[in-house]
């Protein structure tokens, strides 16, 4: 099947056209608009069905279960607490101080990746003690531990599992597929309705979070050992643990441990997130910050956090590339380095027993630098505001009048009818009629989603967060295509940009919520000025090594036909590189929709509210889960419309992502209150 | 080709399947078919299609079709063929690691195909081993740790395996690189050590497959006498799998030729050379230096009334190369006796036409 000669962009034009029409002539019909704190009969069944849920949680073994589970994690995470950063009465003091905590850390660092991240990791917790964030980085670390230690216990079977089986390598990935599709917000519901609030939700959302990453690289890895190998070894009658432990493992090691590099990131992104639910950390401060607006308050804890995600990303991938070496250094190397470990254990020893006993290394000294800190940012910060508020001003409407409005009220103020069919056929426009199967996929996917957008009830909410969600993906693609063009004709801006990009996407998105909050204020443009914040480094990476793969010998034989810089832009690199792009917009598409959602609590309103709104107060939790629902829906249709589209006649699965951490969230005026599962 | 490699091809015998009692291998009937509801096929007119035709028709593919043959002990049997001819499968077949669809193979008095998983294990650990073209060796393991795997997984203390790993180390010619990992070899060392892992669970057969093909010339032809050296010292049972035809004639006592699964010949290398079975073999072997391979047996003539007794005497099975020259210099043909019997004459121009047809070639 086939378009015919008319190119799709011509399609899609006259799909919108047409679409355009429509709505002038119907506006404002039908438009199932539900406002603020309006509930359908389906929302207020989805809140009693919660309440019975809870009413009867003793006789209910799922939920006693979970509830078990909930109180061996708050146990853990309070004597953690008590032995490292909360008071343990009648101590005034947790068990081992900071001095002692830091020789830990030190000493662990030293022995996974080298005396150079000891420094660097000691350097780092020393900040976090003078900035007087010990005992809130503490927390994170300990929620981000816990979650990873859970994650290798429940993930590394399950990636054993896809690694060896191609028949549960298929039914897995579907389930991580949607999993990853999710936004991190969503299942804050459920994990509240089964966990509570507190630490346990913290740990078990930032659980699953962290989860797929770890299950997806190592079972790759361990798929791709060398298939010759374990045919070499099998033909010497080995078992199949034999094989597994002495053949597959050991060769997956690196890949393994790539992955457990994403999972820690991820898990230190959503350990921040999980404040929302009063999770222990730093992500209480920045939360805070956020709903009084103060930048420098809410940005030292979030430069605290970027400072945690460095240590562990780079102790983590250092760790991945010694492990190689490790393995090859012969005895006396390994002699020599027993030794020193041994006398570095010595030497925690020592300073855990002075924190135990001087109080100066048992209580961190009280700087006062923080709140300095705090004051001097602000001050630079409303020096910003007031020279290029202006100028920002004029971006922020550039854009809200010229895009953002415009598009939304035609896909929100058009009766639902009209929407829902205007959206199947750009659908199939931007991804069928490539091969039957991708058409078949297209429209059932689509139906599907926008079925039960409907079915839920929130169909005006989900319109404006599609637009919102469209609107931040376009401006994306527009980044990722000029910076991706540019770093891949130019090395030079390669190895400046590239850096960047990495650093972008180690710091836990939250962070650079609150400055992006503090310039453009409470509305839908700071949600998807954050949202490009988030995106655009996946997008431009990928879009940068899809330009750089068009081989060499064509560029050539087009600059022998005499073409320009533009030409050859236009009619050879981009084209041949048109299946980066589609990629590069569906992830980018995947993170957008996350942090749009979140945004709706910086004003943006639509889905993202609803669903903060559903944990935050106990009688909106049936519309939050509908929003919930809803969200997950739009996901889901959008990736499936974007993996059709990057179908060419061979098809290759879209590549998932991988290296990436959680989604920043904001506040919401109302405050997080603890739902009964606790009490 | 040098001298030791005439040599060895003058000395080598013949020994079919039935020249010393029990076969060290046995293949009967053997099948194999991928594809679905695969085993529905043999015994139906299917069976008898095309490759090309059977997958037409039913999306299977076949890679090894109704195969039979023996090996005897201490000989080494090739199997030939182009890619995709099915000879890896085969091979592969023979312990089971790929599942053959039906016939049987007997190894050293053992029913493979009826083997349980505990059988098949002892029987790999202990009776065949295998060498493969793309090593196979695990790159976190020291080439010392990668040749003692084999004794690892049967459960012998590290310093007993280590300390017959080193006895094999030496054996290939790796003194020196037993601590070394395999990606600080050159792809022929890495070869030796997966022949040293190969050696070192002392089996009495061992199976090849195409073990020299990623080499360069020089370096496979080291190999191949490497093989040649051990094989005179160790006097294993080998199966050897390759699509070198050259290899084949200079390492087999006797060669099998597949095609699309089937065996087109068995035979030994003179017999390959001297008397293809069909278009096939005969254009594989078309480039063959005849006078290296065939043997007296096939340019001789009955012996003639008239015919001079003063010339050279040989057996039948000398090479026509190495008997070349000792004919050529004398005036009166040679005399071919085998026990004590003259059984045929090799006129100048009987060799002659072998050495200068292929001259000409």
């Amino acid at each position: 099947m086939s378009l015919g000669r008319i190119p799709r962009w011509a399609w899609a034009l006259v799909v919108v056209g047409l679409w355009v029409v429509v709505w002038a002539l119907t506006k404002g019909t039908d438009t199932l608009a539900l406002p603020g704190r309006e509930h359908t009969d389906l929302h207020n069944e989805l809140t009693g069905w919660r309440n019975d849920l809870i009413a009867g949680r003793d006789d209910n073994a799922l939920m006693q279960f979970t509830g078990q589970i909930a109180d061996a994690a708050l146990k853990s995470v309070d004597w953690l607490q008590r032995m490292l950063s909360r008071p343990n009465y009648p101590r005034p003091v947790p068990e081992i101080g900071w001095l002692g905590l830091l020789g830990i850390i030190m000493w662990i660092s030293h022995a996974v990746a080298g005396w150079k991240y000891a420094v660097l990791n000691g350097a780092i917790m020393f900040i976090a003690a003078v900035m007087g964030l010990w005992a809130d980085t503490v927390d994170t670390l300990i929620v981000t531990l816990l979650a990873v230690i859970c994650a290798v216990i429940i993930g590394m079977p399950i990636a054993v599992l896809i690694g060896t089986s191609d028949w549960a390598n298929r039914i897995i990935g579907i389930v991580l597929d949607l999993m990853q599709t999710m936004p991190t917000f969503v299942y804050l519901i459920p994990v509240v309705l089964f966990f509570g609030t507190g630490a346990p939700a913290a740990i078990v959302a930032t659980l699953i979070y962290a989860l797929p990453p770890l299950i997806r690289v190592a079972g790759f890895g361990i798929r791709q050992v060398s298939p010759t190998a374990i045919e070499a070894t099998d033909s010497m009658g080995q078992r199949a643990w034999q094989r597994l432990f002495k053949v597959q493992l050991p060769m997956a090691r690196r890949t393994i441990i790539v992955g457990l590099n994403q999972t820690t990131l991820a898990a230190l992104a959503m350990a921040v997130i999980a404040s929302y639910v009063n999770g222990p950390g730093l992500g209480r401060p920045v939360v805070d910050a956020l709903e009084i607006a103060d930048v420098g308050r809410g940005l030292v804890p979030g430069a605290m956090l970027v400072l945690l995600a460095i240590m562990l990303d780079r102790t983590t991938t250092a760790a991945s590339e010694r492990s190689e070496l490790l393995a090859r250094s012969g005895g006396g190397n390994r002699r020599h380095r027993w030794g020193s470990l041994a006398v570095g254990l010595v030497a925690v020893g020592v300073m855990i027993q002075m924190s135990r006993v001087y109080s100066w290394a048992a209580t961190y000294p009280s700087t006062g630098w923080s709140s300095d800190l705090a004051d001097g940012i602000n001050k630079v910060a409303s020096w910003v505001f007031s020279t290029f508020g202006d100028l920002t001003g004029a971006f922020k409407d550039l854009v809200t009048y010229g895009l953002l409005n415009p598009m939304q009220s035609v896909l929100a103020e058009s009766p639902w009818f009209v929407s829902g069919a205007a959206i199947l056929l750009l659908a199939l426009v931007v991804g069928g009629f490539r091969t039957t199967a991708t058409t078949a996929t297209v429209t059932a996917w689509t139906v599907l989603c926008l079925t039960g957008i409907w079915y839920l009830d929130l169909w005006h909410d989900a319109m404006i967060s599609l637009n919102m969600v469209l609107v931040a993906t376009l401006l994306t693609m527009i980044l990722a295509v000029i910076f991706g063009v540019w770093m891949a004709r130019r090395p030079r801006v390669d190895l400046m940009i590239r850096p960047l990009l990495d650093m972008g996407q180690t710091i836990p998105p939250f962070v650079y919520l609150v400055p992006v909050f503090y310039l453009f204020d409470q509305t839908r443009f700071t949600a998807i000025f954050a949202a490009i914040v988030y995106a655009a480094p996946v997008a431009i990476k990928l879009v940068a090594d899809g330009v750089r793969g068009v081989p060499e010998t064509t560029l050539e034989a087009g600059r022998s036909a005499g073409s320009t810089a533009w030409q050859e832009i236009t009619k050879v690199q981009l084209p041949m590189a048109s299946r980066s792009l589609v990629l590069a917009a569906n992830q980018g598409l995947l993170y957008v929709l996350s942090m749009v959602v979140i945004g709706g609590m910086v004003g943006a309103g639509a889905l993202g509210y609803d669903v903060v709104l559903g944990f935050s107060r106990f009688e909106e939790w049936g519309k939050g889960l509908a929003g919930g629902l809803s969200i997950v829906l739009l996901g889901i249709m959008l990736d499936r419309i974007f993996r059709a589209a990057a179908v060419t006649g061979s098809s290759t699965p879209v590549r998932r992502r991988t290296r990436r951490p959680a989604r920043a969230e904001e506040e919401s005026n109302d405050r997080v209150e603890p739902l009964a599962v606790t009490g | 080709m040098t001298t030791s490699d005439a040599e060895i091809l003058v000395n080598q015998s013949s020994p079919g399947p039935d020249a010393s009692g029990a076969a060290a291998l046995s293949v009967r009937g053997l099948w194999k078919i991928f594809g679905p509801r695969a085993d529905r096929i043999i015994g139906t007119p299917d069976a008898d299609l095309s490759r090309a035709d059977l997958k037409e028709k039913t999306g299977c593919v076949v890679g090894v079709k109704d195969v039979s043959f023996d090996v005897s002990p201490g000989e080494v049997f090739v199997v030939m063929g182009l890619s995709g001819s099915g000879k890896s499968t085969l091979v592969r077949c023979l312990t089971r690691l790929i599942e053959p669809t039906a016939g049987e193979v007997e190894l050293g008095g053992m029913d493979v195909t009826s083997a349980n998983a505990a059988g098949l294990r002892d029987l790999r650990r202990n009776q065949v081993s295998m060498v493969f073209q793309h090593f196979g060796l695990l790159p976190h393991r020291q080439v010392i740790d990668n040749i003692a795997y084999g004794l690892e997984i049967r459960g012998v203390g590290k310093k007993e395996r280590r300390a017959k790993a080193a006895e094999v180390v030496d054996l290939v010619g790796l003194t020196g690189y037993g601590s070394s990992y395999p990606d600080q070899l050159s792809g022929g060392m890495q070869q030796r050590v997966g022949l040293a892992r190969a050696l070192a669970g002392d089996p009495s057969m061992m199976l090849f497959d195409e073990p020299f093909s990623a080499l360069d010339p020089l370096i496979r032809r080291d190999m191949q006498n490497e093989v040649i050296r051990l094989q005179a010292e160790l006097k294993k049972t080998m199966v050897f799998i390759t699509h070198d035809l050259q290899e084949a004639l200079k390492l087999g006592d006797r060669i099998l030729i597949m095609r699309d699964g089937e065996i087109v010949q068995i035979g030994t290398p003179d017999e390959v050379v001297g008397a293809p079975a069909d278009d096939y073999v005969r254009d594989f072997t078309s480039d063959v230096p005849r006078s290296h391979v065939l043997t007296l047996k096939w340019v001789m003539r009955d012996p003639r009334p008239g015919d001079s007794s003063e010339g050279p005497v040989m057996t039948s099975d000398t090479i026509v190369r190495a008997a070349a020259q000792a004919a050529l210099a004398s005036d009166h043909p040679v005399r071919v006796i085998d026990d004590g019997k003259l059984v045929g004459i090799v006129d100048d121009d009987a060799i002659l036409r072998v050495v200068v047809a292929e001259e000409s070639a």
